[in-house]
């Protein structure tokens, strides 16, 4: 019974979804919408559940000393000022939630994603190897794209940024659609798996 | 000679960190910028599109990042805002990533005051929604069923701009700036295919190539790809010494930095294997 | 010190903290990592909160026009169950609101999908061909022969032998074009935001010392 209801649910809902595509009309039209609004609401859980998750996870590293605990307070303490202060004066514009927003946590966002770039760099002189005829064609590319999406490819010849055009346009394009017409088809086939219960990994393992 | 490509080879990853700063630190100490011409680009598709709207127009905005993308969509986010409003377009704004509503509301609002734009005659920030896909195919059927507020609840009945639109068919045109899941893709699948409205986008270098897919198929009605696509979009529309223009010339010399490493990297390999050290 | 200028301090000590992991690992960084986590956590609780639950769930039960809808309890229930994980006790009553939102993702998906990266990639590359010009019947052929070889590549039910295996590798060299062109553009990409927080550091931050050590400018 622990499976038998989350797989009708899963199976109920999944049709649900299907007959809206096909018949927009009632009642799926009025079970589809509801079913949409609904799903906002519950995949909200879903975000508190991680944060309460970090949280335990954070509290516990505190209680049991454990690696490194001495920088989980931080990360509490971070939570709750924006916490706080967004309950406080809400989201609007110019408020101290919005102003910790645009002066802390987007520049240490967008920092800690622009590390990459050295990373990428050093991979790129560690790793990157003309070693066949291939590995040279992914290169050629590479360098291609790369020459041709600055002005500088301009600059050496004017020529570059109409190939890197038609590579996007042509090569690149035929190549990125056989994989998305083999991931969709993977997508369509899990997915009945899925509404038919036959693929029932997301429970968690329980048979 | 060999043993030097030997050296070069396990060369101290701080080094090239230390290349890799200077090559984007100095064009900007120096201010440098190189001009940035726009060819048959899906840029300039998505430009032409938007520059044909009328005025009066509805555009649906989505600002589907956070700020690890910000500066490449940022840019992007400016100078398209900037371009609707110029042409007297409506722009009704929104996010399928919370951290997008901020930084839309950012965008909308500095160029608004800077153009003396009304907010909820001009422009209005709906706000941030759950559910992605799912979200999309409701605002199909109704946008204040989703958004029965804006982002700071004001009620729907009570944005006079509002008063036109009902679901997206309401939109002449949705531009998703987008960084990944959910972005263009959902919308092109919920809104574009199912509803028959125009999608145009811009999106991170990353996601770019698959994209292109879209826009062979006419699923899309143009791109701007990365800060190439930023700069793009501020050459055509006139800005002068736009923040995405300036990073073209830091942008250019990095990557011919980075083609120099592989350059060597690949010499100091042949030449090990070519001693036998390297299979 | 007004409160931009604050700000762009604030920012700035984040992002030079941050960037010291380039040297090594060490106590700066990992400050403001899980300070990142924690002030980010709070973000989206809070825009849940203001931008979700209290328009789309809590007005929607209780309309500010007044009175009470009952139906929004299952919504909220299921939401409640779902973060019923957290305690080993309650966690198996996650799997109903897992069970909804897996069907609600499938039926979805599997149906657009289908529609838009399926059957329209088809009809786009068939339609490919209708195009006129010696190079546009070039380009053409590519892409329509890119695109099937490159799906005999993933097609795994046969044997790559013979005029199979032929085609999978003119596939191969096509997905490897497509993957350099990736490569390239995710190089690009992760320059782009180094080259932002350089504007950053040396456009918006820097020109702030001279004015705070009352230097003018």
């Amino acid at each position: 019974m622990r499976l038998v209801i989350p797989l009708a649910i899963t199976f109920t809902a999944g049709m649900i979804m299907i007959l809206n595509f096909f018949v927009p009309h009632q009642p799926f039209k009025f079970l589809g919408e509801n079913l949409q609004e609904w799903y906002m609401i519950v995949a909200s859980g879903a975000i508190f559940l991680g944060v309460m998750n970090l949280m335990h996870v954070h509290s516990r590293k505190i209680r049991l000393k454990q690696k490194n605990w001495k920088y989980s307070p931080v990360t509490i303490i971070g939570f709750l000022l924006m916490l706080v202060t967004g309950l406080i004066y809400g989201v609007a514009e110019n408020m101290p939630f919005d102003y910790l927003f645009m002066n802390m946590v987007a520049p240490m966002s967008a920092t800690m994603f622009s590390l990459l770039a050295f990373f990428v760099a050093s991979a790129a002189f560690r790793a990157f190897r003309a070693s066949n005829w291939r590995a040279t064609l992914l290169l050629t590319s590479a360098f291609l794209v790369m020459l041709g999406q600055v002005p500088i490819g301009a600059m050496i010849w004017d020529k570059i940024p109409l190939a890197k055009v038609w590579l996007m346009s042509i090569p690149n394009t035929a190549g990125q659609r056989a994989v998305m017409i083999g991931a969709a088809m993977g997508v369509v086939s899990t997915s009945l798996r899925m509404i038919f219960g036959i693929e029932r990994s997301w429970l968690g393992g329980a048979d | 000679m060999a043993d030097f490509y030997e050296k070069l080879g396990n060369l101290d990853r701080r080094i090239i960190f230390v290349l890799i700063a200077l090559s984007v630190m100095i064009p900007i100490i120096f201010n440098m910028v190189f001009p940035n011409p726009v060819g048959a680009e899906p840029s300039r598709d998505m430009f032409d599109y938007v520059d044909a709207l009328p005025e009066g127009s509805n555009v649906l905005l989505s600002f589907d990042y956070d700020p690890s993308t910000m500066p490449e969509l940022q840019p992007m986010a400016e100078a398209i805002v900037l371009h609707l409003f110029k042409k007297n377009i409506n722009i009704v704004g929104m996010a399928l990533w919370p951290q997008g509503a901020s930084l839309g509301q950012d965008a909308m609002s500095s160029m608004a005051d800077s153009l003396g734009k009304v907010q909820f005659e001009d422009w209005v920030n709906l706000g941030y929604k759950t559910g992605g896909g799912v979200m999309i195919v409701r605002l199909g059927s109704s946008m204040s069923a989703v958004f029965p507020t804006d982002r700071d609840n004001v009620p729907w009945s009570e944005i006079p701009m509002l008063r036109s639109i009902t679901n997206l068919e309401s939109f002449s045109l949705i531009i998703s700036l987008s960084a990944g899941d959910p972005g263009i893709i959902q919308w092109v699948m919920m809104a574009g295919d199912r509803f028959g409205v125009p999608i145009g986008g811009g999106c991170t270098a990353v996601s770019a190539p698959t994209l292109y897919t879209y826009l062979q198929t006419g699923q899309m009605v143009g791109l701007l790809g990365g800060l190439k696509g930023a700069a793009d979009y501020e050459t055509l529309i006139g800005i002068v010494g736009g923040q995405a223009v300036r990073g073209m010339a830091p942008q250019s010399i990095a990557h011919v930095v980075i083609m120099l490493f592989i350059i060597i990297g690949n010499v100091a390999y042949f030449l090990q294997r070519k001693k036998g050290g390297v299979k | 010190m007004n409160w931009e200028i604050l700000g762009i301090w604030l920012g700035a000590i984040v992002t030079l903290c941050l960037y010291s992991f380039l040297y090594r690992d060490n106590p700066f960084y990992k400050f403001v990592e899980h300070l990142f986590v924690g002030m980010s956590a709070g973000y989206w609780v809070i825009y849940n909160i203001e931008n979700v639950l209290i328009p789309n769930w809590w007005q929607n039960m209780f309309p500010p026009e007044g009175g009470f809808n009952g139906i929004w309890i299952i919504p909220g229930v299921f939401a409640l169950f779902m973060i019923a994980r957290i305690l080993p006790k309650t966690a198996s009553l996650s799997r109903l609101s897992l069970g909804m939102i897996v069907g609600v993702g499938a039926g979805l998906n599997m149906v657009s999908f289908f529609q838009t990266n399926a059957l329209a990639q088809v009809k786009g590359t068939i339609f490919s061909l209708a195009s006129g010009g010696v190079w546009s019947i070039f380009s053409s052929l590519v892409l329509v022969v890119g695109v099937v070889s490159g799906l005999v590549y993933f097609f795994f039910s046969k044997a790559h032998t013979g005029v199979v295996g032929r085609t999978a590798n003119v596939g191969i060299t096509i997905l490897m074009v497509a993957f350099g062109a990736s490569f390239g553009y995710t190089i690009m990409a992760r320059l782009s935001l180094l080259i932002g927080r350089f504007q950053f550091l040396l456009e918006d931050w820097l020109p702030t010392i001279p004015r705070l050590l009352g230097l003018g400018g």
